[in-house]
C-alpha cells in the first residue's frame, strides 16, 4: 500500500474535508465560543496538511470542486428567506432599500478608495470591493470583476469576524439604537457571521439581518464592478 | 427530492444563461436567486415545495466554501506584501457601513412610525 498515493486520492481528500469540518463544528458547539469558526479552522488545517505533504492546490481541487459546486445552488436557495421576509415588510420597503443602497455604495467606495490611497495593487482592490457580502456571493462577484476569489473569501471571513466582535460597539459609537436598524446594518456590513451574532437576541433581529445581507448581496453584485472601474479610472 | 433539485438547478441554469448575455456583469447565481424569488412571488413555485432543500443548502453554505478558501495558500505572498492597506481599508469601511446604514434606516424608520401615529 502506498500511503502517498492514498492521501492524494480524491476520496481521501474529500473525506478529510468532511471530517475536519465535523470535528471543528463539534468543538465550536461544545465550547460555545463563536470565534472558533469551523470554516476558518478547516481551511487553515487543510492548508497546513497540503503544505506538509507537498500536495498542490490543483490536486486538492480535484475533490474540492465537488464541494464548491454546491455554492451556486446555495445562493439560489437564498430566494426562500428573501421571499419570506419581503412578505412581512412591504410597508417598510422604501426606507430599507434606501438604507441598503446607501450602505452598499459607502462600503464599496470607502474600501476601494482607502485601499488605493494606501497603495494596494489593482488585483487586491478588486478583491476587496465585495467584502461586505456573504462569501459565496462575494467570490462570484470577485471573479466577475477581476479580483482574486480566494483572497476575497479570506477578507470576507475577517470582515464577518470583526463585525460580530466589535459591530455592536461600533453601533453605540455611531448612535444606532433601534433594534431593527442595528440588525439591518449588521447584516449589511458583516453578512452571515454578523447575522448569526445578532440573531442571538431573537428571531426578529435575525430576520432583519438576513434581509440586510441578501439585499446588499444583490446590490453589490450590480454595483461593485462599475463603482470599482469608475474609481480606478477605467472605461 | 428530484423536484426540489430540479427547481433550484433550473433557476440556476436560467441565471447562468442570462449572465452569458454580453453586457450582463452579475453572477449567474444571483440572477438565479432573483428568478426563484419572482417565481415564489408569482406563486409559480410553492415555498413548501423547495423549503427542505433550501434550508439544507443555506445551513451548509460555510462548508461549501472550504475549497475556495483553501485556494488562499496560493496568495500568501500578496497578503504578506499588502496587509496594511487590506486591514485599514476593511476596518474603516465596516465602521462606515454599520453607522451609515444603521443611522439612515433608524432616521427613516422613526419618521414613518411617527407619521403613521
Amino acid at each position: 500500500m502506498d500511503i502517498a498515493l492514498i492521501i492524494r486520492s480524491e476520496l481521501f481528500l474529500i473525506t478529510l474535508t468532511f471530517l475536519l469540518f465535523g470535528v471543528f463544528s463539534w468543538i465550536q458547539k461544545k465550547s460555545g465560543i463563536a470565534l472558533l469558526n469551523p470554516m476558518i479552522f478547516t481551511i487553515a488545517s487543510l492548508i497546513g496538511f497540503l503544505k506538509l505533504t507537498g500536495i498542490s492546490y490543483g490536486e486538492y481541487y480535484e475533490s474540492g470542486r465537488m464541494i464548491e459546486f454546491w455554492l451556486k445552488p446555495a445562493i439560489v436557495a437564498l430566494a426562500l428567506p428573501l421571499y419570506n421576509e419581503l412578505k412581512h415588510i412591504r410597508s417598510q420597503f422604501i426606507p430599507l432599500l434606501v438604507a441598503e443602497l446607501t450602505g452598499c455604495v459607502v462600503g464599496i467606495v470607502s474600501v476601494v478608495l482607502i485601499a488605493s490611497w494606501l497603495g494596494a495593487s489593482e488585483e487586491v482592490i478588486r478583491s476587496l470591493a465585495p467584502k461586505s457580502v456573504s462569501t459565496p456571493i462575494a467570490i462570484e462577484i470577485s471573479r466577475q470583476i477581476g479580483g482574486i476569489p480566494a483572497l476575497t473569501s479570506a477578507i470576507v471571513v475577517i470582515v464577518g469576524m470583526i463585525g460580530a466582535v466589535v459591530g455592536l460597539k461600533m453601533m453605540s459609537w455611531g448612535n444606532v439604537k433601534a433594534p431593527v436598524s442595528k440588525s439591518l446594518s449588521m447584516g449589511t456590513a458583516a453578512h452571515v457571521i454578523g447575522t448569526s451574532r445578532i440573531s442571538e437576541y431573537g428571531e426578529r433581529y435575525g430576520a432583519y439581518a438576513t434581509l440586510g445581507l441578501i439585499i446588499n448581496g444583490i446590490l453589490t453584485a450590480f454595483l461593485a464592478g462599475p463603482i470599482t472601474d469608475l474609481i480606478l479610472g477605467f472605461k | 427530492m428530484a423536484k426540489q433539485f430540479g427547481i433550484i438547478f433550473a433557476c440556476l441554469l436560467a441565471g447562468e444563461l442570462i449572465a452569458m448575455i454580453p453586457g450582463v456583469s452579475i453572477p449567474g447565481s444571483i440572477i438565479g436567486m432573483l428568478v426563484l424569488t419572482v417565481l415564489l412571488e408569482r406563486k409559480v413555485v410553492k415555498p413548501d415545495s423547495i423549503a427542505p432543500l433550501c434550508r439544507f443548502l443555506i445551513k451548509n453554505m460555510a462548508f461549501f466554501f472550504v475549497p475556495p478558501g483553501v485556494a488562499l495558500m496560493l496568495y500568501f505572498d500578496i497578503i504578506a506584501a499588502e496587509w496594511i492597506p487590506i486591514t485599514v481599508a476593511t476596518v474603516v469601511s465596516i465602521f462606515l457601513v454599520i453607522v451609515v446604514t444603521g443611522r439612515l434606516h433608524q432616521f427613516m424608520h422613526r419618521r414613518i412610525k411617527r407619521n403613521s401615529k
